[in-house]
């Protein structure tokens, strides 16, 4: 198990990039709202289907470094470089609730008969392979955030950006919907940045740990446990009892 | 249902009766619904429970006026309303004024509907449009629209076009107010991941703005249909030949009671089917929010 916490500039070099070069390349990026920095200063590389975790307190600013990636802000400075084909999971669904689910699929795809096949098979992919008729209003919390990320995978993301997307799941569903995550992306291998509170979420699904503290990435760690990943294992507990007190917990 | 007593000995009790309870004052619990559960209510249907009321209005009515409580003079009692009705339906005179009624409605919501609809449209997408439009229709929707009633025939001479434009103006402000604030209230958040998933803005409009715009829409079409029998009813009592209106006020010169108050039930009869058309369309086109799958 290697590990590498330091400063952010310092950071940046330690994980090596995967073959095949870098999915996201971020420089020097700041961002402020008024007066107050919430970005100040993140250089990151994600490699092609590497799966980051971002740990951070409330107001750490990292929703903010996803909507930058997402390109839903124009107003950042620095570079923020990303592959075209990107996809984002929400915290909650956004399913557009006058559209039926495959409708909500396919929202944005050329229209024809591929894409919905393209759409029936991702919602199959998902488990909802029974619902594609349906209007999302009928479906539970974690039925609709599947077939938000069937949406998001249907148009076969380089970079799958998901912002708390099992926050508002109860702890089942939320176990359930980790263990569909990490299928999909063995079988799709995006870059995933996966934004968090949750220090056990990130430990069992990244492979690598990033905190944003004060504007900056702090810790930035690779996670090599073996799948799957018991909360149990002493060395999990090591992990996650490091990660609390870089959280200021 | 059977309870168990005593070991071996079952006693039966029917269904329906209540189970013996422990006295609360055992146990300090009691029962949550303490009285009989699972009856049902009348089995009269609730549709013809709902007829009573007007029914009891009506037989009210007849018997005050054919008992001469009131005169025939002051309210026509409901038998001669009917005979009024069915005479000028048979000279044809009735369906004649009604489609006079109907044209003037159907063409002065046709353009006022369009005119609130497409104004929302554009000062609800675009900024500039709002700031220049919208707070002068604000000001202008304070204006009671029958005020307008003389400025109006004065610019459409005393022909249809009067009516027609005094009901397309009193049912553009109620659909232009309604569906500009619908558009104004699509959740900022739909927008914000439809534009990740690609969509620009001719698709955006169309799958995430405009049908989150519905529901306030027909809200506004619910006041505009409304709107346009009020105005109606006086704009065809001035300077008409025809019409619903025309035919009470010419009936108010005979001091026909029966007529007049048959012209007002004509009126509520429109009012009813339009407002039943209005919920088909919700039903219709809110249909995702019912939450069936029906397809």
């Amino acid at each position: 198990m290697s590990q590498t916490i330091g400063l952010a500039d310092e950071a940046v070099a330690t994980p090596a990039p995967r073959p095949g070069g870098p999915a996201v390349v971020l420089r020097d990026v700041r961002r402020r709202f008024g007066s107050r920095v919430v970005l100040d200063g993140i250089d990151l590389d994600i490699g092609r289907d590497e799966f980051v975790a971002l740990l951070g307190r409330s107001g750490s600013g990292k929703s903010t470094l996803l909507r930058a990636l997402a390109g839903l802000d124009p107003d950042y400075e620095g570079s923020v470089q990303v592959p075209a084909a990107r996809s984002v999971v929400f915290q909650e669904p956004r399913l557009l609730p006058w559209r039926r689910v495959l409708q909500n699929v396919v929202l944005g795809l050329p229209r024809g008969a591929r894409a919905r096949r393209q759409g029936a098979a991702a919602l199959t992919e998902v488990g909802l392979s029974d619902h594609v008729g349906a209007w999302p209003a009928t479906l539970s919390g974690g039925e609709a955030q599947r077939v938000a990320l069937a949406r998001a995978l249907v148009r076969e993301p380089a970079l799958l950006l998901l912002d708390e997307p099992f926050g508002a799941l109860d702890a089942l569903t939320r176990l359930r919907m980790h263990r569909l995550l990490q299928d999909l992306c063995a079988r799709h291998a995006p870059a995933v940045l996966l934004v968090t509170h949750d220090v056990d979420e990130a430990i069992s699904l990244a492979d690598r740990i990033l905190v944003l503290d004060g504007g900056r990435i702090t810790v930035d760690r690779r996670v090599e446990l073996d799948r799957p990943r018991e909360r149990t294992d002493p060395r999990t507990e090591a992990l996650r009892a490091e990660l609390l007190v870089s959280l200021g917990v | 249902m059977t309870v168990v007593d005593a070991p071996g000995t079952a006693v039966l009790v029917p269904p329906g009766a209540a189970v013996p309870a422990a006295p609360p004052a055992e146990t300090g619990l009691q029962e949550a619904w303490p009285g009989r559960r699972g009856r049902r209510s009348l089995t009269i249907p609730r549709s013809v429970r709902r007829l009573v009321g007007p029914l009891l209005l009506v037989a009210v009515w007849q018997a005050l006026t054919a008992g001469g409580v009131v005169s025939a003079r002051t309210l026509a009692p409901p038998a001669d309303v009917y005979r009024a009705g069915l005479e000028l339906w048979q000279a044809g005179e009735l369906q004649a004024h009604l489609l006079a009624s109907l044209r003037r409605a159907a063409a002065g919501l046709g353009i006022g509907v369009s005119v609130g609809v497409l104004l929302a449209t554009i000062t609800g997408l675009l900024r500039l449009a709002d700031d220049l439009v919208d707070p002068a229709v604000q000001v202008l929707r304070a204006v009671p629209v029958l005020g307008l009633l003389p400025l109006v025939i004065i610019w459409f001479g005393i022909g249809e076009a009067p009516k027609i434009a005094l009901v397309a103006i009193g049912t553009a402000f109620p659909v232009y107010v309604n569906t500009h604030a619908a558009i104004r209230g699509v959740d900022a958040k739909l927008v914000e991941a439809a534009t990740t998933f690609g969509l620009r803005r001719g698709s955006l409009i169309r799958h995430v703005v405009l049908p989150g715009a519905v529901p306030g829409f027909l809200v506004g079409l619910r006041f505009a249909l409304t709107g346009a029998w009020l105005i109606m009813i006086v704009a065809e009592q001035i300077n008409a030949k025809t019409g619903i209106g025309f035919l009470m006020n010419e009936a108010r010169v005979w001091f026909r009671t029966d007529i007049i108050v048959l012209g007002l039930v004509v009126y509520g009869v429109l009012g009813l089917v339009t407002d039943g058309i209005v919920r088909l369309l919700e039903r219709t086109l809110l249909s995702w929010r019912r939450g069936f799958a029906g397809s």
